[in-house]
């Protein structure tokens, strides 16, 4: 008998694989942004299964609250595009197919070949706080100080770009 | 029995485990039903808020309000729900189906999802994750979402333009708000918002007032409710995006948004006014259900007070309040108060709130200087307007009029 | 308890998923979103690896911080993008962009 916690992450993959397809196939570009959001929520579902609820929050805001949203902003803004009605799917679609195809192969062929796959995740001490760790080793100087400047250069940097590109000069 | 929902929950679980069922079955039914009791008590006290909401208004127009089904009219929400549910359910053409059907459920669901980290009592709590406070900002985004869906899936361009305002408006104000929490966040210096109410030996809104305000005013925002309910500005875009809206699935949408309102009463409660805690609320904890509702309802009548007391603004008067005002005010604050927390470590802890008292009344004076002279100013433009150049052409033989 | 390798699998399957997408869609916000499902992927492996192998160190979730932090900055840029090239052309397809200069 499987115990609940792999009944969950096989559901949740599931849908948000179905999902995910339905992102890349669906006509209506507003519905592939609403196929995204349930693919994106099943990955947050997942970092719970993780024990990193951290991540699973901000991948509901960063992705759903902001990123979905942009979007679907962006499809309406561009409104004659999203009610095209001819295909969505350009013609050498059975090539990207191919490729697709063949790198899952070829990486559950390299999981299927590695012997470290098969563990059950060590248990995590008591008072262990991985939300602390975290913020702690964001801005040690000897641990990750650097990445996350540059990290935060970069948001900068894309907030300005985003926003001299969009502006209408008109 | 001074603790009630404990006891029932360890009398279920002895009764689960005799019936020999495996533990980690025996968790998932347990959540299951929390889950299930937490919900449907929720939504209980949302029909009862019905009531609530229109009583209140009638009082502050100088009305009576409900009156006739029941004692003090309590029966009316019954009525209300019944009329929803005998009304047509109107799908309009070119909608959208299963997104126009989901985005009511979404927008009360979401609304619903927020109790589940809201410490309502010293024992009875649905989750005590460790990254509460940011789970509350995850939902709310969720619920722009359901409101985005419900505009786009009426096709309808009223109910389209009604919901960019409301998610322009909800994403600008979701920003200074989520700062303001971080300032308990760093009082308490914990996210779980069980740890948040267990810190406020004296209450953060003594601690931390500007954040209090600016958290109210974001709740306010981010409920479309006035002065910020250009959303349903109902001689620009009649009614907003659930314009198309008909029947229990319009039902949905009010319950959902009343719920939310109380829900942002409960939040406030327990991020500034220390949730449950109050006299004998540790030994007995049933008393703490009392307390937090008592909370709860004071703020959510606030947020009708401030609802039926100011008129409109306009667009560009909400964004400009919220980026030019709002927005660095909190950060502002937000960036001394993690200063000042750091400079008076190992002080006596009366110290430390008075030293955050003083902090926040300088910079409220500061605000209030500097607000002052902007209004004389905007007041100073429309008591003597610019002259305006006119371009065109007068006509010799018109008598000349004086153009200014 | 749920084996890791399953978590690589699915991961390995959304990654595909999104490549598909990014390769054949016409659309240019649309090659955008199979790009977001990409980067999930990488996220479910980046946390994956961090609960099973190392989470004692932090390199796992700071690497997916780092991720998010650039699928956002990505997305604000693309999508500014494809505004601006929208405001221009009148179409987000991304087949007719083909001048570098207009």
């Amino acid at each position: 008998m499987m115990s609940p916690l792999q009944v969950i992450f096989i559901l949740v993959s599931a849908i948000t694989l179905g999902a995910a397809l339905m992102v890349v196939t669906t006509r209506n570009m507003v519905r592939a942004a609403l196929w995204l959001v349930l693919a994106l929520f099943g990955v947050a579902i997942l970092f719970v299964l993780l024990e990193a609820g951290f991540f699973a929050v901000a991948q509901v805001i960063i992705y759903i609250g902001a990123i979905a949203i942009l979007m679907i902003f962006a499809i309406m803004l561009t409104r004659r595009i999203a009610q095209d009605p001819g295909p969505q799917i350009n013609s050498t679609w059975p090539l990207a197919a191919v490729i697709a195809l063949a790198i899952f192969g070829l990486i559950v062929l390299f999981i299927q070949g590695w012997d470290k796959t098969m563990s059950t995740p060590p248990a995590l001490p008591d008072g262990f706080a991985p939300l602390s760790d975290l913020g702690v080793a964001l801005v040690s100087a000897n641990q990750y100080l650097i990445p996350f400047e540059v990290a935060s250069i970069l948001l900068l940097a894309a907030l300005i770009g985003a926003i001299i590109i969009a502006w209408d000069r008109k | 029995m001074a603790d009630p929902v404990t006891f029932i929950a360890q009398w279920l679980r002895d009764y689960l485990t005799n019936l020999g069922l495996a533990s980690e079955w025996i968790s998932v039914i347990m959540a299951a039903l929390g889950v299930v009791v937490l919900a449907s008590a929720v939504l209980l006290v949302d029909i009862f808020l019905v009531w609530v909401e229109r009583k209140v208004v009638a009082r502050f127009q100088d009305r009576l309000g409900p009156n006739r089904l029941g004692p003090f009219g309590l029966f009316q929400p019954i009525a209300d729900v019944i009329k929803l549910l005998i009304k047509e359910d109107i799908t309009p053409q070119g909608a959208d189906k299963f997104v126009y059907n989901l985005a009511p459920i979404l927008a009360l669901a979401t609304v619903i999802m927020l109790w589940a980290v809201i410490p309502i009592s010293a024992t009875v709590a649905g989750s005590t994750i460790n990254v509460g406070a940011l789970y509350i900002v995850a939902v709310g985004a969720i619920g722009t979402l359901s409101i985005i869906m419900a505009g786009w899936a009426s096709h309808n361009k009223y109910a389209l333009l009604g919901a960019f305002r409301m998610v322009a408006q909800m994403i600008s104000y979701e920003v200074p708000m989520v700062i303001a929490i971080l300032i308990p966040v760093i009082l308490a210096k914990s996210m779980t918002l069980t740890d948040i109410v267990e810190s406020q030996s004296v209450w953060y809104i003594v601690l931390a007032p500007i954040a209090a305000i600016v958290f109210l005013i974001g709740a306010q925002a981010e409920l479309g409710r006035a002065p910020f309910d250009l959303s349903e500005a109902e001689s620009e875009i009649v009614a907003g995006f659930h314009i198309e809206y008909t029947g229990m699935k319009f039902g949905l949408f009010y319950a959902g948004e009343l719920l939310h309102a109380m829900t942002f009463g409960g939040l406030f409660a327990t991020f500034f006014l220390g949730g449950w805690r109050g006299w004998g609320a540790e030994t007995y904890p049933i008393l703490g259900i009392g307390y937090f509702f008592i909370k709860a309802m004071f703020m959510y009548w606030v947020i009708m007070w401030i609802k039926y007391s100011f008129p409109r603004v306009r667009i560009d008067q909400m964004l400009n309040f919220c980026w030019k005002f709002l927005t660095p005010l909190i950060l502002t604050v937000l960036s001394i108060t993690a200063i000042m927390d750091k400079l008076l470590t190992g002080v006596p802890y009366w110290i430390y709130v008075l030293a955050m008292l003083l902090m926040n009344l300088v910079v409220l004076y500061f605000v209030y200087r500097t607000v002052g002279s902007y209004a004389r100013k905007e007041r100073q433009k429309v008591a003597d307007p610019a002259k305006v150049r006119v371009n065109f052409p007068v006509k010799a033989s018109t008598t000349p009029t004086q153009v200014s | 308890m749920i084996p890791l390798s399953w978590y690589l699998i699915f991961a390995a399957a959304l990654f595909s998923i999104g490549l598909f997408g990014v390769l054949s869609r016409k659309n240019a916000v649309a090659i955008l979103m199979g790009v977001e499902l990409m980067l999930n992927a990488v996220n479910v492996n980046l946390i994956a690896f961090w609960r099973y192998l190392s989470f004692e160190t932090m390199a796992g979730q700071v690497f997916a911080v780092i991720v998010f932090a650039v699928a956002a900055s990505e997305v604000a840029v693309g999508l500014a993008l494809v505004i601006s090239v929208y405001r221009r052309r009148q179409s987000i397809v991304a087949d007719d962009i083909n001048l570098l200069k207009y």
